[in-house]
């Protein structure tokens, strides 16, 4: 029951053009059956001050987290939630959100660990929707129940943990914090000084490309031709390479992750969750400060 | 410590919290949201009076001024685009109103957490309004040394 594709040009350079659509596409497809539109932002109150007609919300931290373990949701309150916003496993989701889509990236790579094949992201996200004066509402749409099947979730091959990254070392790692959490001048993001840890610094021989670079000024992705100039050229990333990206706690990195998944088809790339709130509060990690990326450490 | 020294408007605000389901809980901060008063004229074009309060997520810059009267005030501005982070200001600006600069003192550290918004919020985000309320108390006390 899967919706058409944007055949749009702009996304046809993309390895996987599929994944995303332009706000033309979404106002066209609006309505029809088996596609459901999810808002996700970093700011849990934004979706009711206004949102694109008929989307549903879904929110990073109360939704898609266990709220006493650190890890997801499992498989079945993952049915239940999706169930609960009208998602078919079949459906077609386009999700959205403010900063860059970083929130909406991250709720869509944790649709992707449970296998939810067909999601997508609006190109340019909440903002450009805005910027572009298009209409929001306050109107709360109420989806009739779905039936959303009970599927575990998958943790094997986008999901990275920190024993993974620990014998991964010797293939490309990307940070894609600040320059100045990367350099472990500070522990947190300028502005988050609530999700820090006990070090700072960043993981050896992990290159530094902070994840804003991947999207242009008016929020939407950059092309393909630049995206390689900044994956390929800066980072030195080669075809066919197993990657892991980190940032914090995973959200910024989900973004990366989406960037090189689907943007520049790179089949081996996994998301460290854990990121640095974790790795730099780990007993007896390596850690390496400076600007530079550092040797890859000696097991 | 004890329930009976928090300032009645807190307690309502807490109350009126307390009362509601999780999801309406997140209305009623969406309505403070929307309440934060525009800044008083005088201080529109002061931005160097402002403190941000880095603890939160979203720019949000705060002045306390303490009258005469020995009352306080707490000025806040955030952006539309952050509407938690506004709903937090907009709750401690009223909650706080026509406290003396020692009652605002003895606002119990703890009072974002009695809210019942942990669940609905998330804790992690609430940790902003505990640190606009400490700060608040911060600049109270920076006021009352340089009076004194």
């Amino acid at each position: 029951m899967a919706v058409d594709v944007d055949p749009s040009p702009t996304f046809a350079g993309y390895a996987h053009p599929e994944r995303l659509v332009s706000a033309e596409w979404l106002l066209e497809h609006q309505g029809e059956p088996g596609l459901v539109v999810v808002e996700s932002d970093e700011d849990v109150l934004l979706y009711e001050t206004g949102h694109i007609p008929g989307a549903v919300k879904i929110d990073w931290h109360t939704d898609l987290n266990d709220p006493v373990q650190r890890d997801y949701v499992d498989g079945e309150a993952f049915a239940r939630l999706l169930g609960s916003k009208g998602i078919a496993r079949d459906s077609t989701v386009v999700v959205y959100g403010d900063k860059n889509n970083w929130w909406a990236a991250y709720a869509l790579w944790v649709f992707r660990l449970f296998g939810h094949e067909d999601v997508r992201l609006l190109d340019g996200g909440r903002d450009k929707w805005i910027a572009d004066g298009r209409e929001l509402t306050t109107d709360v749409p109420t989806p009739a129940q779905v039936e959303y099947p009970v599927v575990e979730r998958d943790d094997s091959v986008i999901r990275a943990f920190k024993d993974d990254v620990l014998a991964h070392f010797g293939k490309p790692l990307i940070d894609v914090r600040s320059p100045e959490e990367y350099s472990g001048e500070r522990t947190e993001i300028p502005g988050y000084p609530t999700e820090s840890a006990l070090r700072a610094g960043h993981i050896p021989s992990a290159a530094s490309v902070p994840w804003a670079r991947a999207a242009a000024p008016d929020a939407t992705f950059k092309n393909r031709a630049e995206l390689e100039a900044i994956y390929k050229g800066d980072a030195g990333l080669k075809e066919g390479d197993d990657v892991i990206a980190y940032c914090r706690i995973g959200e910024r990195s989900s973004h990366t992750w989406f960037v090189l998944t689907y943007l520049l088809g790179f089949e081996n790339v996994r998301n460290y969750d854990g990121s640095w709130t974790e790795w730099g509060s780990a007993v007896r990690v390596p850690i390496a400060q400076g600007t530079e990326p550092g040797e890859v450490p000696v097991r | 410590m004890s329930e009976t020294q928090l300032a009645p408007a807190l307690a309502e605000i807490r109350d009126d919290f307390l009362a509601l389901e999780q999801r309406e809980r997140l209305q009623l901060l969406l309505e403070f949201s929307n309440e934060l008063p525009e800044l008083p004229e005088r201080y529109q074009d002061h931005p160097d009076l402002f403190e941000r309060v880095v603890e939160c997520q979203s720019p949000v810059y705060i002045f306390v001024e303490v009258d005469d009267a020995n009352i306080v005030h707490l000025y806040a501005t955030a952006p539309k685009e952050s509407p938690t982070t506004r709903g937090f200001a907009s709750i401690l600006s009223q909650g706080l109103a026509g406290l003396t600069t020692d009652e605002v003192l003895a606002v119990p550290d703890d009072f974002p957490q009695t809210l019942g918004l942990t669940q609905a919020v998330s804790p992690l985000r609430i940790r902003g309004m505990t640190a606009l309320l400490g700060r608040t108390k911060r600049q109270v006390r920076e006021r009352l040394a340089t009076q004194a």
